[in-house]
């Protein structure tokens, strides 16, 4: 490794040396695992379920690899340097996550993969625009405002006459044209880019101390303005949405994103007193924040309802799973949207769900690692928003479908069935690809050589 | 900003930790409870997706079976003969667990049984769906049906043994019930019908062949006779008082015969006459001379106050002399009062004992074990001695007397064409608030003894109370049941 990694400096006229560095090669080979992981589920749900092989295995491979190798290769015109970890993660999550709704198909005869598999298009044509559009990703740190306004009305449009409408309950969808879609899944991005923004330009003044309690530093109550702002917002948007999740994982964004630009652990202790204060109302207010907690607390008092039938198929999984096709995962009600994360667990069992935490770990860590690497302050705070963003949805769904906290809805990102979610996703993927690429780049005032590699060798070793 | 990065970053560790944990303890830890609990569809669906092995009598006519019905939930659980087989085969039920033979065999039934594994292992490697193993019982097809059919709508049960073996020829209880509605694939009807079943006041779900203990009355007469005769010093034709009535030692109270006559002139009576006609006072004599250690011993020795049918599973009751009588109260035990309590199926031991040459089966109801294949055998019982109750010559006597029972005696209902029967009545008056029990227990053929039947009517609804008797009401059923066998 270290003598690889020498070979540039004793033949720096080699530029062809170079390339192994931007971890192309490394994304085309993963990529090429990925979607033979992806493919053999598939293959496999099929010979599980029905006992034989799809007749249309072989397009599906050839599609899922077209599509990653389109996405390769743009990366590798325009964020040549980016992570070479992110997109193969990304494609076998969406592939695991498109086999398990091709498996709930044939159980309950419906045909929602084909619709996931057009959302992915989408979604890859979405991640293929940001990288094009966006080549530099500090010009979405010029209009925090503008942005944060965007978001608001994302998150309000649900509520307009007409284009507004409710599923499930849920009023949290847009109908345009015959298509809905859920603006909060663009809102996330959205806002975090807006904090991001805002944060840079104000976290000096955030960052004064107030007084001092109990040996932490308060902030100053004429500072508290934003966080309240946000606060406020998330509770509206738990009233409105009923459910706790997408006010926790907006709130719990923001925080941790103060916290990291003023470095004042303060905030963190006000936004969780403030995240309590929210859901013990929410708790006393919203009755169905109290079902799902009570359902929590004994899940069994509906043994058909999604929590208890989730619990029972991660145990009738195993350490090892049913293999796919072969447990009854279409015995969860609606398994395909929330509770994915527990079909999972039931077919490729704790193994199987073990590993797919893991993944978005990774991808997780290559976000936060992009975000320590980077060099303006902007895209460190939108890395690190992004990435734990992430983190905290996933762990907000699984920890809910797994009875570790209390349901509330969130979708699993990636692997889920949702247009918008999965669209999104790809988008977030495509910020955190183009940050990954600006962490890992060569800083344009060096000369390519010498300076060049050593400042790359410390990317790499970090 | 890079050392709150590094924190957030432990922090987002720490949650993947928590979920990972949790996932472990789920699926790894608390799996079995999960899958354990009754509510858990899942595990029903597997239940029922096996084909469950058969039980069959030993001319291979099917007690139980599972039926290939298609579907969600695949095997259907069948009894073809209903009630006939029902004490035996017992009820397979997804939400009532299981009883008798299902139970007891479940694991060769279903397949699990570590003796299955190599079958296992090679229907694992060539993808075969996993099958249960067969059972195949001691059972007599035309013998049970006998049986069951001669108690009718009497409350009543039979066993028969093979006095040779200890195999367990018929075993009937009536009322019966149809264990069909608790294997139903609809959880509903399950439900209804064990309500059903829990509240008849008949309890027809209980075996009354092994289950229950019930007063012998003068069956037991039998074994205080081989208690006599052991002692060496009565043989068939010793003399014994036999007055109208007995005076209970350390009691004003008496003790009378049923005809409320001496049994002999003089208050005499040869012990072949006593056992004949059932002499109360003669019996309570020779219950008060051998005293109760004498006669538990002897009891114990025809498998009293030890389970039966432990090795087959199937929670017999176990036939008790009491521990420590008086000697009013030995002198009620000796003829089969006071705390004497027998299964049906203990009075066929100790026939079949006597029958046997006074050598002691251990009786058995599970013959082989069969692979699911049907054709290879897993295990094969052997037939094993239980104890020597008596001398050869005491059986001998015995035999006699008994034999004399049937010809001249109270049992003559029990007489079949061509062929010697020995036999003993008995007629049990526990509350006067209720009828007596009707007993009868014998064997046949007396020369050559093949098979021994007890049978016990707890309540005969057609018959008049009065006309309520061992011989008039059980010999018939006894006969049928040999005629049966001997075919």
């Amino acid at each position: 490794m270290s003598l690889n990694q020498r070979l540039p400096r004793s033949e720096p006229a080699n530029e062809e040396a170079v390339v192994p560095r931007r971890g192309r090669g490394t994304e085309l080979l993963l990529l090429i695992f990925a979607v033979g992981i992806s493919t053999f589920a598939y293959i496999n749900v099929d010979l599980g379920a029905l006992g034989e092989v799809p007749a249309d295995a072989m397009a599906y491979l050839g599609g899922f690899f077209a599509v990653s190798c389109i996405a390769h290769i743009v990366i590798r015109i325009r964020a040549p340097y980016a992570d070479p970890v992110i997109l193969p993660i990304v494609v076998t999550l969406c592939g695991l996550g498109l086999a398990m709704i091709h498996r709930l198909d044939i159980a309950d005869d419906t045909s929602h993969a084909t619709t996931q598999l057009t959302w992915m298009l989408v979604g890859v044509a979405l991640f293929l625009a940001v990288l094009f559009f966006i080549r530099d990703h500090r010009i979405l740190a010029r209009y925090p405002y503008l942005m944060g306004l965007t978001g608001l009305i994302l998150l309000i449009l649900p509520l307009m006459p007409v284009i507004g409408h409710s599923i499930r309950g849920a009023q949290i969808w847009i109908r345009v044209g015959g298509m809905s879609f859920q603006p909060n899944e663009a809102a996330k991005i959205v806002l975090t880019i807006a904090f991001a923004g805002f944060l840079v330009q104000t976290r000096d003044a955030l960052a004064l101390a107030g007084r001092r309690f109990l040996g932490i530093d308060l902030p100053r109550a004429r500072d508290l303005g934003p966080i309240l702002i946000v606060w406020v917002t998330a509770l509206g948007i738990l009233t409105v949405q009923n459910d706790v999740g997408p006010s926790v994982l907006l709130f719990g964004s923001f925080v941790l994103l103060i916290y990291i630009a003023t470095e004042r652990i303060s905030w963190i202790i006000l936004g969780l007193m403030l995240i309590g204060f929210g859901i013990y109302a929410a708790y006393n207010v919203v009755s169905h924040v109290r079902e799902r907690f009570d359902l929590w607390l004994d899940p069994f008092i509906d043994p058909t309802g999604q929590l208890a039938q989730s619990l029972f198929g991660l145990a009738y999984g195993g350490t090892i799973g049913t293999g796919l096709g072969q447990g009854h995962p279409d015995m969860i009600p609606i398994a395909e949207s929330d509770f994915i994360g527990a079909a999972l667990g039931e077919e490729l069992g704790l193994a199987g769900l073990a590993a797919v935490i893991l993944l978005y770990a990774l991808l997780v860590s290559r976000g936060l690692r992009a975000s320590l690497v980077l060099r303006d302050p902007f895209g460190k705070l939108l890395a690190a928003g992004l990435a734990s963003g992430l983190l905290l949805q996933v762990f907000v769904v699984l920890g809910g479908v797994t009875r570790l906290i209390p349901m509330s809805g969130l979708t699993t990102p990636f692997l889920a069935l949702g247009g918008s979610s999965l669209v999104m996703n790809w988008v977030l993927v495509a910020l955190l690809i183009r940050l990954s690429d600006a962490a890992r780049r060569p800083a344009p005032t060096d000369t390519p050589s010498f300076a060049d590699d050593a400042a790359t060798q410390v990317v790499r070793v970090t | 900003m890079n050392s709150p990065i590094r924190r957030v970053s432990a922090g987002c560790l720490l949650l993947v930790l928590a979920l990972l944990i949790n996932i472990t303890y789920i699926q790894a830890f608390q799996a079995d409870d999960l899958n354990a609990r009754g509510d858990n569809r899942r595990v029903i669906i597997d239940e029922y997706a096996r084909a469950r092995g058969p039980i069959l009598t030993r001319d291979d006519v099917p007690m139980a079976v599972s039926e290939d019905v298609g579907g969600e939930f695949q095997f259907l659980r069948e009894y073809p003969e209903g009630e006939l087989y029902a004490p035996l085969t017992g009820f397979y039920s997804y939400q009532y667990q299981r009883s008798a033979l299902e139970r007891a065999q479940n694991d060769i039934l279903s397949g699990d049984d570590d003796r299955l594994f190599v079958r296992r292992l090679i229907d694992l490697v060539t993808g075969e769906e996993p099958k249960g193993g067969a059972v195949k019982t001691t059972i007599d097809s035309a013998a049970q049906e006998a049986a069951y059919e001669g108690l009718g709508s009497d409350k009543g049960a039979v066993v028969a043994i093979d006095v040779q073996t200890g195999e367990i020829l018929a075993m009937a209880s009536t009322p019966s019930y149809d264990p069909n509605p608790l294997a139903s694939h609809s959880i509903s009807e399950q439900n209804e019908f064990w309500t059903e079943l829990k509240e008849d006041e008949d309890r027809p779900d209980l075996n009354r062949a092994i289950a229950q203990t019930l007063p012998p009355g003068s069956v037991f007469k039998l074994v205080t006779a081989a208690a006599a005769i052991e002692s060496g010093d009565y043989d068939t034709e010793t003399v014994i008082p036999g007055p109208a009535e007995y005076d209970l030692p350390l009691t004003d109270r008496t003790l009378g015969n049923q005809s409320g006559q001496a049994c002999g002139s003089d208050d005499e009576t040869t012990l072949t006459n006593a056992l004949r006609i059932s002499c109360n006072t003669a019996f309570a004599y020779l219950g008060e001379e051998l005293g109760d250690d004498v006669l538990r011993d002897q009891a114990e020795r025809f498998g009293f106050n030890a389970q039966p049918l432990t090795e087959d599973g199937m929670n017999a009751a176990t036939s008790r002399f009491p521990d420590d009588p008086d000697e009013p109260q030995t002198v009620l035990s000796a003829i089969g009062q006071f705390d004497v309590q027998v299964t049906p199926l203990q009075m066929a031991m100790v026939t079949a004992a006597i029958a046997n040459d006074g050598v002691l089966m251990d009786p058995y109801i599970v013959q082989e074990v069969l692979a699911p294949d049907l054709v290879s055998t897993v295990e094969q019982t052997e037939p094993e001695e239980l104890s020597r109750a008596v001398s050869p010559d005491t059986a001998q006597q015995l035999t006699e007397m008994m034999v004399d029972v049937v010809e001249n005696g109270t049992g003559s209902n029990a007489q079949m064409s061509g062929i010697e029967v020995a036999g003993k009545t008995g007629t049990a008056q526990s509350d006067p608030e209720r009828p007596p029990y009707a007993w009868f227990t014998s064997f046949a053929p007396a020369d050559d003894p093949r098979v021994a039947v007890a049978v016990v009517i707890e309540e005969a609804p057609d018959t008049a109370r009065d006309d309520i008797g061992g011989g008039a009401l059980a010999a018939p059923i006894a006969r049928a049941v040999m005629e049966a066998v001997l075919g």
